[in-house]
């Protein structure tokens, strides 16, 4: 952990959109799609430096995704990009259908996700794409943690052929990634060693995670820190090795609790080592308004819930209970 | 006596044609409606035999351009079959122009074949340039392809796509017809299958989309008006596409095409209950009486 120290705070959307203008410098056949909203998805970077090649489609999110294939079927690599909550749902069956089926080189931008959207509330504050996105076969799904790795993030799915979706967030989050800390499409990244309880997480969760990780420790319970950042595919190995070292996993995601992150470790651990898990997520509710910062303390989205539920998950794994879970309130680990 | 169905190998040339001539191919692919869905047992009848005339001069009176011995020739014009649930019609002109033998006709639909129920892009079967059968995506796609043809890479091909009336019920449609419009993608034709039927009953009843032409005039289109059996106003109106495009007119070309439902069946014309069912053995038999 003395090594991750925190850089200061930038939203990850500056990331997507240097990345993007990386990515039009490399290669001539980037092309980028507009909806309205390229300043805040800073697609503005792109369109800026590349008018050539940025094309505003209006508030049509349907029509823009299917005009991206048409882009991709023409050998352009494509991107797209509005609030998750647009880019992952109005859109769902032209995902499923003329991206994904087509399995083009469709890049789509999921901004403004997750209950850290704060005050324009509900409607916007997307809690659920990560479930849909990845089922979709042949897609990529990225969700990287801060700015930095937004930016590599970005880069890697433009480079990388095929339908990817990447999210990020509206606020700015804490930078504690640098030019030297790995990246890799499909390679879940250790941040922390330790034994005692893995936990895994991926966006702004994973600074959250170390920060339970420095609480625990406190306690003489070594957490390994796991960043997830590609959810699809998914590192079986890295998270087998989690399983098997520490016998107890607990995942964290800004997103809700079902068919998130939390899932897709579960199919992983439930498959070829199965041990105890909690999930840190929403559970199962609708966000509303307010500042970043108090909906995560609402939602159960901080280090407090995930060092609740690392104690929790190593007194089930040690009790070695079967049957019925007792399950005790979140409140009775908190100190 | 049991019906044995045969596909002949007879392949067309793409190329100018009296409107006469048409007639010959038109039948042919019609029987390979028929024969492919009455061998698949499912399968859209109705439209595919509708579109069969128009069909017949698109791929075969020299109007697109292709290659089926290349099929991705990269100075080719594409055409996106955004009423996907016509592909047994596309699947018969694609092989009737070489792209593959017409042996794979047998197989429409069936478990291995790469002639699925709607196209689909993973198939890799030569001519298909999309995965559609949503409705009201393949529009769009073929904006985007119109969009890169004209604004990125500044060439000369061109973009044909065909929608069914009841599709443009779907709102992404019109989506798709203002970015067209507002893009200025003279290299895009846009062919609106106009029979007045879908699977519910008549479009006009199930929820109307009248009028047609004055609702692409207002979206800024340049709008022919034909009848879809006429080979004649079928020529006239993709010349005038193509001048539309040499002359870069600033704007895209719809035909909107008045075609019956089932055409060339006596039985299945003009009704609706003909969308999306196979003839059966007898009813097959019937169907290639009419179009020997």
């Amino acid at each position: 952990m003395s090594e991750i120290k925190l850089l200061g705070k930038k939203p990850t959307r500056h990331g997507f959109g240097e990345g993007l203008v990386v990515l039009g410098e490399k290669y001539d056949n980037v092309i980028v799609l507009g909806g309205d909203i390229t300043g805040s998805v800073m697609t503005s970077y792109f369109q800026e430096k590349f008018p050539e090649r940025f094309f505003s489609i209006g508030v049509a999110e349907q029509n823009a995704t299917t005009i991206a294939a048409g882009f991709a079927l023409s050998g352009k690599i494509a991107f797209f990009s509005s609030y998750s909550a647009f880019s992952a749902f109005r859109n769902a069956d032209q995902l499923r259908v003329s991206v994904a089926y087509n399995n083009v080189n469709v890049k789509i931008g999921g901004g403004h996700s997750g209950i850290t959207v704060g005050p324009d509330g509900a409607t916007h504050q997307s809690l659920e794409e990560v479930s849909f996105i990845r089922t979709l076969p042949n897609m990529t799904l990225v969700v990287p943690c801060d700015y930095l790795e937004a930016k590599k993030a970005t880069i890697a799915i433009g480079e990388k052929f095929g339908p990817c979706f990447i999210r990020f967030g509206r606020s700015a989050v804490p930078m504690f990634t640098t030019d030297e800390t790995p990246f890799e499409i499909g390679k879940a990244n250790v941040l922390r060693e330790g034994k005692d309880v893995a936990i895994v997480a991926c966006g702004l969760m994973v600074w959250e995670a170390l920060l339970a990780a420095e609480e625990l420790n406190k306690k003489g319970i070594n957490a390994r820190v796991i960043n997830n950042s590609t959810i699809k595919p998914i590192d079986v190995e890295t998270l087998v090795n989690a399983a098997r070292d520490c016998g107890c996993i607990v995942t964290a995601e800004e997103h809700q609790v079902h068919g998130g992150l939390g899932g897709a470790v579960a199919e992983v651990v439930v498959k070829n080592y199965p041990v105890p898990m909690e999930i840190v997520g929403v559970r199962d509710k609708f966000g509303c308004s307010g500042e970043p910062e108090e909906l995560m303390v609402k939602f159960g989205l901080t280090w407090k819930e995930i060092y609740a539920s690392a104690l929790k998950v190593i007194e089930r794994r040690d009790k070695g209970f079967v049957g019925l879970r007792q399950v005790k309130d979140v409140e009775d680990y908190k100190e | 006596m049991a019906l044995e169905v045969t596909f002949s190998d007879k392949t067309f040339e793409n190329r100018q044609r009296n409107p006469e001539e048409f007639s010959e191919i038109a039948l042919e692919i019609r029987r390979d409606i028929i024969k492919s869905l009455y061998l698949a047992k499912s399968g859209h009848s109705g439209g595919t035999l509708g579109t069969s005339d128009i069909f017949s001069v698109l791929f075969f009176g020299g109007i697109m351009k292709y290659n089926p011995q290349k099929p991705d020739w990269n100075d080719r014009d594409r055409f996106v079959l955004s009423a996907g649930h016509l592909c047994p019609l596309l699947y018969s002109a694609l092989s009737r122009a070489g792209y593959y033998s017409t042996e794979e006709l047998y197989r429409l639909r069936k478990y291995g074949s790469r002639l699925q129920g709607h196209p689909g892009f993973d198939m890799k079967l030569p001519g298909i340039e999309s995965s559609t059968g949503s409705l009201g995506q393949g529009i769009s796609i073929a904006v985007g392809m119109a969009m890169s043809d004209k604004l990125v890479d500044k060439n000369n091909r061109r973009v044909f796509a065909l929608t069914g009336d009841g599709e443009i019920e779907e709102g992404a449609v019109w989506e798709a017809a203002m970015a067209a419009s507002n893009f200025k993608l003279d290299n895009l034709c846009w062919i609106v299958d106009n029979n007045d039927c879908q699977i519910d009953g008549r479009v006009r009843d199930v929820m109307s989309i009248y009028p047609i032409d004055k609702k692409f005039e207002s979206f800024g289109f340049d709008v022919i008006n034909i009848n879809g059996h006429n080979y004649t106003e079928i020529i006239n109106a993709f010349a005038q596409f193509i001048s539309n495009h040499e002359s870069k007119i600033g704007k895209p070309t719809v035909i909107i095409a008045k075609t019956l439902m089932g055409k060339g069946v006596s039985f299945m014309e003009d009704k609706y209950i003909w969308h999306g069912n196979p003839p059966n053995e007898e009813q097959a038999k019937i169907a290639l009486e009419d179009l020997s």
